[in-house]
């Protein structure tokens, strides 16, 4: 496959930056989306030109690193997948494509396309925990029941990677999918029950002060989310923040 | 006030309670204009009821324009603050790709429903708030059925009615189903929500261009 990508470069993070096409053949389409940018890299090292910076770890879809705005779409095209997980075969010859970071006040861009994401982990700081009696007599987290349909949606909300695709894809920038996931993960569980309205008020709190858009509703980060996470956890989230901001 | 409503969650809860009040506001209106269609005699009963009572109108209307005005502002607000939470826009955005173009609209599709408004006072209620309250005549019951569709005589007014029950039902269609998101109702749980939202937000604007074109046709 021969490809014209477009994609943005910054040098730092106060760099105006800007959008460099380049023209890349000898894809093929069992490439994933990262392995066909790491061909175009060796392609400018080869030429002495600086390669084009991007997030990436596990490359199997599992950590949430790696992050990318692929034809105007967090992780490209294809649904429940990341882009270590996208596939050369969904696009075709001759194709352009857009490469930009995900873009968001609180997602500031440090490089190329690598943006800090720290503002999620500072969500998940502020209250995302539970508390554990480490005095020695720790009670066996098995000892305390849970049912089984709280169980599997605690575990569906857990399942959030982190990746930021949510905000990336939302008009508004809006963390709220990923803010839910964390809040509902820890709310439907036992465990989670002794700190959670804390929680709850604390999380939103610091989600609104890092400078998060506000919800209207699209659903389009339930679309683009790699692992399927549903609006229900925003509609508990907004249940259990009413119910906290009453008491 | 002021306080709970710094937070994001809040002002949601807020503006979708507000809407949803717009819309039960919305259904009252729209049954007694319709009641226009079929006899003059229940409409003008109706509307001196409303016109005249002192509950619908120094208790139940300042609390509608309150609703209304709080409603917008929120809507400026959430819109300011959106905007704000991505200062550098993307090269390319595909919307379309995961969302509705009412859900991404709602600004615009609101701006219009409030150019209307703005038309609608203009029309009637200021007409109604000098006569009543201003130049204060006597009150004549039977008035308003000739008052009401005297307006529709008037092509250009009927149109511009006409194309703004269109954009109301664009806002509705999101809008509706939306708020009980927003109060915490995911429409998993509540079977026929979003099918009852829809229905409402296509039909209800429709019965209002009906009443409109109606009138416009049964005096030319
Ligand atoms: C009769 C008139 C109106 C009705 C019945 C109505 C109804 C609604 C409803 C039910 C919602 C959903 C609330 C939520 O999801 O939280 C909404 C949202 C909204 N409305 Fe209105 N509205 C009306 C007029 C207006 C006007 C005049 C504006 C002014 C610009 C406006 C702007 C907005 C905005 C920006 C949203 C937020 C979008 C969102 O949360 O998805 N609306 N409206
Ligand atoms: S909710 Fe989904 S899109 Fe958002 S951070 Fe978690 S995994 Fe990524
Ligand atoms: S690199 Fe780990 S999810 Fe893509």
């Amino acid at each position: 496959m021969n490809l014209t990508l477009k994609i943005w470069r910054q040098k730092d993070a106060n760099a105006k930056g800007g959008i460099v096409t380049y023209q890349l053949g000898g894809v093929e389409p069992d490439m994933s989306f990262l392995e066909m940018l790491d061909v175009l890299n060796q392609d400018l090292i080869d030429k002495g030109e600086e390669p084009v910076v991007f997030d990436h770890d596990c490359r199997e879809g599992i950590c949430g690193t790696c992050s990318l705005q692929i034809n105007g779409e967090p992780h490209g095209p294809d649904r429940l997948i990341t882009t270590c997980q996208l596939h050369m075969r969904m696009f075709k010859d001759g194709d352009t494509i857009v490469i930009e970071p995900f873009r968001a006040k609180a997602f500031p861009v440090i490089k190329d396309l690598i943006v800090d994401r720290s503002s999620f982990e500072r969500i998940q700081q502020a209250g995302g925990y539970v508390s554990v009696n480490t005095s020695g007599n720790t009670q066996d987290a098995n000892a305390i029941l849970v049912p089984k349909d709280k169980a599997d949606t605690a575990f569906d909300a857990a399942t959030c990677i982190g990746c930021g695709a949510c905000v990336a894809a939302c008009k508004n920038a809006s963390a709220m999918l990923f803010t839910s996931a964390k809040v509902s993960q820890l709310a439907l569980l036992p465990q989670g029950e002794v700190e959670a309205d804390r929680r709850v008020l604390a999380m939103v709190e610091q989600m609104d002060k890092e400078g998060f858009g506000n919800c209207t509703n699209t659903g389009a980060c339930e679309i683009e989310c790699p692992k399927g996470i549903s609006l229900e956890n925003i509609a508990r989230m907004n249940r259990e923040y009413l119910r906290a901001s009453t008491k | 006030m002021s306080g709970i409503l710094k937070s994001s969650i809040a002002r949601k809860v807020v503006m979708a309670l507000s809407g949803l009040f717009l819309v039960l506001f919305l259904l009252q209106h729209f049954l007694i204009n319709f009641t226009s269609v079929f006899s003059a005699t229940t409409f003008n009963e109706v509307s001196h009821f409303m016109g005249s009572n002192f509950f619908v109108q120094f208790l139940l209307q300042p609390i509608l324009i309150l609703g209304v005005i709080i409603h917008f502002v929120l809507g400026f607000v959430l819109e300011y603050n959106n905007r704000k939470a991505r200062v550098k826009k993307y090269v390319r955005f595909n919307g379309s790709a995961n969302s509705t173009w009412m859900s991404r609209n709602m600004i615009w599709t609101g701006l219009v429903v409030l150019a209307f408004l703005v038309l609608h006072f203009y029309d009637f209620w200021f007409p109604e708030i000098i006569h009543k309250y201003i130049q204060v005549h006597p009150e004549d019951p039977t008035r308003y059925y000739g008052e009401t569709v005297a307006k529709f005589t008037d092509p250009v007014r009927t149109l511009l009615y006409v194309i703004s029950f269109i954009f109301l039902s664009l806002h509705l269609l999101h809008g509706f189903s939306s708020s009980f998101q927003s109060v915490g109702w995911h429409e998993k749980f509540y079977k026929g929500m979003r099918g009852a939202t829809v229905a409402f937000s296509i039909l209800i604007p429709l019965g209002f261009i009906f009443i409109a074109v109606y009138h416009y046709f049964n005096q030319v």
